[in-house]
């Protein structure tokens, strides 16, 4: 209960002074020792965050204020060139086709895995004989590393390579194109491994929500007739809303920063095209290879604006079931 | 006592311009008789360099280091490996920014050495290296900054075409071509006995650049790549024709399929791969490109059937027929190295240690002589064809700088994959310094 970090401990804090004391060691001491022991337990913590996370996001939003090669400190200021100038990251066409990749594989994410990690869920939740091969077997994907699988796509995919070959004696010879060449395929290309790689991840947290439905749930609805479908429709699904939702959180933050996969699948020619990059590829092709470093900031904090806001909007009004209490709502 | 060391370092000062000048100070000399404060105190050298490829030249590094530790004790020297294009694009950048950087590390020259210079990251050579220069020639001129030296290249040679011997005579094409019709003859020929003529690395982006490279270089007078250069103009008509000329050329589908997924360097399906296993029958690519293919092959070995021969001229092109691309690799002190780190620069361009250079087969050597060690006879090709070239054009990206070249191989890249136009490079030119 409290062990979920410092605004927890900061609010019972305030609210101590306000409680009767009982006679003996003075009330402003216990305060004082209070406060050593709320210092003490999350003063590395907070040094750690506001080192690792805070001064790095507002020096970049600084810097992204500047014309920057990198070298020595930047003392151009542009204001919001990098921004919305002329030159700018919203005038530019190649972010914008970043911005779309990233929108494809946001949608293409929820779309393709969801229903079909659920689907394979409740297919694993039943008992048969080698359940858990085939448990692992779908989850290798997500543990093998982002570059192995890259690199191994890339081999795969290669003209006349193993994908080509397999389609053609099946017959589908025709379907064979540029799956990493050709501008137009390429993006659909990536959110297939992509697809490939995270159904694992969502599937096993699926199958831990399932294994949280109480087995009573589903033997009392067999029990008034329920059919295997009924049951999974109306008992079991419902069950796993809040399991769902957080992985539409995860995957959909996954999405938007996605980075790995593309870097090393997509070559940097069909990246300049806009035909695969992502906001993040986008970011580290301009920011150290074109040495634009304060270019490369600005886009660093619209994507972390973009994540932010996403995040927020979908806590406020999706998770907000799922998380009341866990988080600091103070009740009045 | 104050008086007595600046004796000793006047008569180190006079003993060094005597052995100078004398032509004696070789690299047996241990130092502790003519270099004054040099050699006496113990310091490290911190070398970043980019063989970070077991090989030939990584092995060779560990060696010159370890042999400059021998003669002088009193400098230790600490290789860090790491691929060429993070250690300039990310590492330097960064470690240039912070309180320590490498004492001595590999530098491109050209722009990305302007802008270095500029925020004064560099250690000025120009009094101790004077020697190096006129022995080096122009090539040094790429590592220099208004008229100061501030980096020496231990290697620079020009691009070719690198093609394989047995496949042009299957094609029975007798010659290697000398002018762009012949190419595109020896492309049809190719293209019937079922070989891929031209292997391009497009993927990676500027090994396919350098064909607008070189067509810009056909088309250009010198005078406006200089302008182009120095001053970042772009306005005459011959960077458009250059272009023009690169469309024309990809109609005629000279490359492997898929070529905007083919990397330059890396794993048999590269475009040095395709060449070295004999299913491409060229590559345009810099004089590394030996070197390169040792480590595709499947035993490990340079092919033999390879051969060599210039960039062909462009008839009715406007600029010089007998210029080439091309391009080298150097080291440069940062500023606040000792004056020992410029004496290991030294050492690197040393005779002996570039005729040990030219024998890993990594690289034209830049000392005269040198190239006796180059055993590999298209290496020997091509350190003539340098030699003899009526001037050399550096790599137009590195020339320009990261941000225009990065913006001009983007919008070749669009040419290539059918999506921009000749005019498209110019303007990329134009506007990309705006960021």
């Amino acid at each position: 209960m409290t062990t979920t970090g410092p605004t927890v401990l900061a609010g019972r804090a305030d609210a101590r002074p306000a409680r009767p004391r009982p006679t003996g060691t003075s009330r402003a001491a216990r305060t004082r020792r209070k406060w050593y022991e709320i210092i003490g337990l999350t003063g590395p913590a907070v040094i750690v965050f506001t080192v690792f996370v805070l001064a790095p996001m507002a020096f970049a939003v600084y810097y992204s204020l500047y014309r920057w090669s990198g070298y020595g400190w930047p003392t151009e200021f542009k204001g919001l060139d990098n921004y919305f100038g002329e030159y700018g990251a919203f005038k530019d066409p190649i972010f914008l086709d970043a911005l779309r990749n990233n929108a494809i594989i946001l949608v293409g994410s929820l779309v393709i895995q969801g229903p079909l990690a659920l689907g394979i869920a409740l297919l694993l939740n039943r008992n048969f004989r080698g359940r858990s091969v085939f448990r692992l077997l779908v989850f290798v994907p997500y543990v093998l590393s982002e570059v192995t699988v890259g690199i191994m796509w890339q081999l795969i995919l290669l003209r006349d390579g193993t994908a080509d070959s397999v389609l053609q004696s099946l017959g589908l010879g025709d379907l064979v194109t540029g799956w990493l060449a050709d501008p137009s395929v390429v993006i659909w290309t990536m959110l297939f491994i992509l697809t490939w790689k995270y159904t694992g991840f969502a599937l096993i947290l699926f199958l831990a929500g399932l294994a949280n439905v109480p087995p009573e749930l589903t033997e009392a609805a067999a029990i008034d007739g329920a059919s295997w479908w009924q049951t999974q429709r109306h008992v079991t699904l419902p069950m796993l809303g809040s399991t769902i939702r957080i992985w539409i959180f995860l995957s959909m933050i996954g999405s938007l920063q996605v980075f790995d996969v593309i870097w090393v699948a997509s070559s940097p020619a069909v990246r300049s095209l806009g035909a695969s990059n992502t906001m993040a590829t986008y970011m580290v092709d301009h920011g150290f290879n074109s040495r634009e470093w304060g270019y490369g900031n600005a886009v660093a904090v619209i994507l972390f604006v973009i994540s932010f806001v996403a995040a927020v909007v979908f806590q406020r009004f999706v998770l907000r079931r799922d998380v009341e209490g866990a988080l600091t709502t103070r009740k009045g | 006592m104050r008086t007595k060391r600046r004796t000793g370092v006047i008569f180190a000062l006079v003993a060094t311009v005597g052995l100078a000048a004398s032509g004696c100070s070789s690299a047996d000399d241990d130092g502790s008789s003519g270099s004054g404060e040099l050699y006496k105190n113990p310091v490290t050298l911190n070398w970043w360099h980019n063989a970070n490829q077991a090989g030939p030249l990584q092995t060779y590094w560990q060696k010159v280091a370890d042999d400059f530790h021998k003669l002088h004790p009193t400098v230790t020297i600490k290789i860090t490996a790491i691929e060429t294009n993070e250690l300039q694009r990310n590492r330097i950048p960064a470690a240039l920014l912070s309180s320590s950087p490498p004492e001595i590390m590999q530098a491109w020259g050209g722009g990305e050495m302007v802008e270095q210079v500029k925020s004064d990251y560099l250690k000025d050579i120009t009094a101790e290296t004077k020697a190096e220069v006129d022995s080096i020639g122009p090539a040094t001129k790429i590592w220099s900054v208004n008229g100061k030296q501030y980096g020496l290249p231990f290697s620079f040679g020009i691009e070719g075409f690198w093609y394989n011997k047995d496949l042009f005579t299957k094609a029975g094409i007798s010659a290697p071509p000398t002018t762009l019709d012949e190419l595109n003859a020896a492309v049809t020929k190719l293209k019937a006995v079922n070989a891929t003529p031209i292997a391009v690395g497009a993927g990676d982006k500027w090994p396919a650049a350098h064909w607008w490279y070189n067509f810009a270089v056909r088309e250009c007078p010198a005078t406006a790549l200089a302008a182009a250069s120095s001053d970042a103009k772009f306005d005459d008509p011959c960077f458009v024709k250059a272009g023009e000329d690169l469309k024309t050329f990809l109609a005629t589908s000279p490359f492997q399929k898929d070529f905007l997924a083919t990397s330059g360097q890396v794993g048999a399906t590269s475009s040095a791969g395709l060449l070295a296993n004999g299913k491409a029958g060229m590559e345009l690519m810099g004089h590394w490109n030996g070197g390169t293919m040792q480590t595709l092959t499947p035993d490990q070995k340079e092919p033999k059937f390879l051969g060599w021969f210039p960039f062909p001229s462009v008839p009715g092109a406007g600029g010089s027929q007998k210029t080439m691309m091309g391009g080298g690799d150097g080291f440069a002190c940062t500023k606040k190295a000792p004056a020992e780190c410029v004496e290991f620069l030294k050492y690197i361009v040393s005779l002996d240690v570039q005729k040990g250079f030219a024998g890993t087969g990594s690289g034209i050597p830049t000392v005269k002589g040198a190239e006796s060690g180059l055993a590999d006879p298209v290496m020997q090709t091509i350190a003539q064809a340098t030699q003899s070239a009526e001037g050399t054009q550096l790599w137009l990206d590195t020339a320009f700088g990261a941000k225009a070249g990065t913006a001009m191989n983007d919008a070749i890249i669009a040419i290539f994959a059918d999506k921009g136009t000749p005019q498209g490079v110019v303007d990329a030119l134009k506007k990309a310094t705006a960021r």
